[in-house]
């Protein structure tokens, strides 16, 4: 099994989670300092998810993201200066300071985009499922939502689309067991959300969302399933946020979250996981591990530098844009 | 009473009105434990209790579907929808359903629901968090539409509101929850449709309300400085429409600017202005003039979202223009 994936990929995947983290840490910092305007929602904690979904993704392969977002655009190749820069409002950012956190978009990179909406994002997956077959290639699409979006009419409405016309989409639920402040337990009646995959005739799975490795196997299955004509999967990724739902939540979300609950999750660090694991396959050494962190940092640091060396846009490009 | 902050204005409203009635019920989004996300609903799902304080999933548009069976069904319902840009999740809810079926139905039905909803820019909330909506819904037959600017007329136009066996629009300005004023114990009123004047003035008329009222006022403090008298009309209700208090005060300055936050182009500006050039022509020594938000959506970046967003500057720039013609 452990061996199915090769060591660079085992260390890539590593180095991303990481880089995921110190983007975040550094991005809240930045927002405390008033350097980050409106709200970010950091997804520390879910880094599991993000790169092991987008880790058996190709370049060319779409995304269709969610306002807790930034860690499925570092996974899927995004550039962090750029990204840095559209989080500081700057000219330079991905979307030229327009969009902000909850809207990076890097078309290049096959992101199409993050939503401040919940659960409207799905039925955009499934357009770029539908191009996908008219034109014919392989590609295929991860669209990522929340728990919180399932019960938006978008999920129902675009699941049974995507299993109809059997289209190249997986559905990957980042299921961090709140939608704000309430419980999954009190917004869903049945047990798994992966068990509403039946009502629309397509695979579903509840996996631990902070094992980076299952995660990506039962990714890798369903890519393959989507780029052979077999249609959707719906794959429930349970997870945790240690942070809040966004920067302005009381004590890290500790007004819906009990203490003991909060420290639990936190043990089940998927980072930390991945870092035993690492060792005790022998694939990381303390020497690789010390180039990983200080290659990361540098390229953190750069990011922030070159946001902040940025120029704002100016007045009048906001008018701009607005139509081709 | 000492000074109150919008938000305990409003939640001290739905408080009364819940204990009075116990067939008053909220609907909406961590509404419950979490007392929304402004905090207008703390403690009330504990005082309360989980049936009249429902917690519900991200599903605006059975939270406006289910309101609505429930007001007709004899539940004065209080739903809210977190921003004002997630009712269109719920448009089909408001504009076929909502608004219609009293009409539709010969008028056999009455509709006792207010869906309070939060709008507005000046945070960097982004393109999908930030916007003035209000016209949309104006647009609507059947639906009122209610922006109170202090805390003060928020109470009163939320119990109007909440009385009105109609479907009201009660829309909240983002930056206004902090604000303080004074706001006295006792029950009182603020029927739907009646304006007010916030600030007496011979030379021009501006009309505004919710936010831009803030602005506006302090844009004719500037202005008086420069030795420019200004009146200033606050809406408080976009509809009933109180075109009575706009044209008494236009026939008196003879001149006329309408602020608000929603994009200009087919804005309540647009509306208001045709309105004071039917009834009072013969009383304009100037076109009637607008300021509003660039037709653009909101952008994230503070220089963009500052260029977008008419502020006090823009408002005198306005009053200005309106001045200067003869
Ligand atoms: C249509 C809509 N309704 C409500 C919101 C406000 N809101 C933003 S995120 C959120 C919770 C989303 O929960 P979930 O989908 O589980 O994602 P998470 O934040 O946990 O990553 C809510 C209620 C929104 N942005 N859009
Ligand atoms: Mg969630």
């Amino acid at each position: 099994m452990v061996h199915s994936i090769d060591p660079t990929l085992h260390l890539k995947m590593y180095e991303q989670m990481i880089t995921i983290r110190s983007f975040e840490e550094r991005a809240i910092e930045l927002f405390e300092h008033n350097l980050i305007r409106g709200n970010i929602h950091p997804c520390i904690g879910q880094e599991a998810v993000s790169v092991g979904v987008c880790s058996p993704l190709r370049r060319e392969d779409y995304m269709v993201n969610t306002h807790r977002g930034h860690g499925n655009c570092i996974a899927k190749g995004a550039d962090l200066k750029r990204m840095m820069a559209e989080l500081l409002g700057k000219s330079t950012g991905y979307c030229k300071g327009k969009g902000g956190s909850m809207h990076i978009a890097d078309f290049e990179g096959g992101n199409l985009g993050a939503n401040g909406i919940v659960g409207a994002g799905l039925p955009i997956a499934v357009g770029a499922g539908i191009s996908i077959q008219i034109r014919g290639t392989d590609q295929v699409v991860a669209c990522f939502f929340g728990d919180g979006a399932v019960n938006q009419g978008t999920f129902h409405e675009s699941l049974n689309m995507a299993a109809i016309w059997k289209l190249p989409v997986i559905f990957v639920c980042e299921n961090n067991q709140y939608a704000l402040s309430t419980p999954i337990r009190e917004a869903i009646s049945v047990s798994r959300i992966s068990d509403r995959a039946l009502a629309y005739g397509i695979p579903g799975m509840t996996i631990d969302g902070n094992d980076v490795i299952e995660v990506y196997k039962q990714m890798k299955e369903a890519v393959e399933r989507a780029r052979t004509g077999k249609g959707p999967t719906l794959l429930d990724c349970v997870t945790y946020r240690f942070f809040g739902h966004f920067t302005g939540d009381p004590g890290r979300g500790i007004t819906y979250r009990s203490r003991e609950e909060m420290e639990e999750w936190m043990g089940r660090c998927p980072i930390k996981r991945f870092r035993e694991y690492l060792f005790r396959e022998k694939i990381l050494t303390e020497e690789t591990e010390k180039g990983i962190l200080a290659k990361v940092k540098t390229s953190i640091e750069e990011a922030v530098q070159f946001a902040m060396e940025s120029p704002f846009p100016l007045p009048e490009e906001a008018t701009q844009d607005l139509f081709y | 009473m000492p000074e109150v902050s919008f938000v305990e204005s409003l939640r001290m409203t739905l408080r009364e009105e819940m204990q009075k009635d116990p067939l008053v019920m909220l609907i909406g989004e961590d509404i419950g434990r979490y007392g929304g996300i402004f905090g207008v609903t703390k403690g009330l799902l504990e005082e309360f209790g989980p049936y009249r304080v429902r917690n519900t999933p991200i599903s605006e548009s059975a939270i406006i579907g289910s309101a609505l069976g429930a007001a007709m069904t004899g539940i004065r319902t209080i739903a809210e929808i977190m921003y004002i840009d997630f009712t269109t999740c719920a448009m089909d809810q408001i504009v076929n359903q909502v608004a219609k079926i009293r009409y539709m139905s010969g008028g056999k039905m009455k509709i006792p629901l207010v869906i309070r909803t939060q709008c507005g820019g000046g945070r960097g909330n982004a393109a999908q968090h930030s916007q003035s909506l209000e016209a949309l819904f104006f647009h609507i037959p059947g639906l009122k539409v209610v922006m109170p600017s202090t805390p003060y007329d928020a109470r009163g136009l939320l119990k109007a509101s909440i009385h009105d066996d109609n479907p009201v629009i009660f829309i909240e300005h983002k930056l206004l929850y902090a604000t303080k004023g004074y706001v006295p114990e006792e029950e009182y009123i603020i029927p739907l449709g009646q304006a007010e004047i916030k600030k007496k003035g011979r030379e021009v008329t501006i009309i505004t309300f919710s936010y831009m009222v803030w602005k506006t006022l302090r844009a004719a403090q500037q202005l008086e400085k420069e030795g420019v008298d200004v009146e200033v009309v606050d809406l408080r209700t976009l509809y009933p429409l109180d075109l009575e208090t706009i044209l008494q005060s236009v026939r008196k300055t003879n001149r006329a600017l309408i602020v608000h936050e929603g994009c200009r182009r087919n804005g309540i500006g647009a509306e208001i202005a045709c309105r004071i050039q039917e009834e009072a022509f013969d009383y304009l020594d100037a076109p009637v003039e607008r300021v509003a938000a660039m037709d653009v959506p909101i952008p994230y970046s503070e220089p963009l979202e500052k260029a977008v967003i008419p502020d006090e500057e823009d408002i005198i720039q306005g009053v200005k223009r309106v001045l200067s013609r003869n």
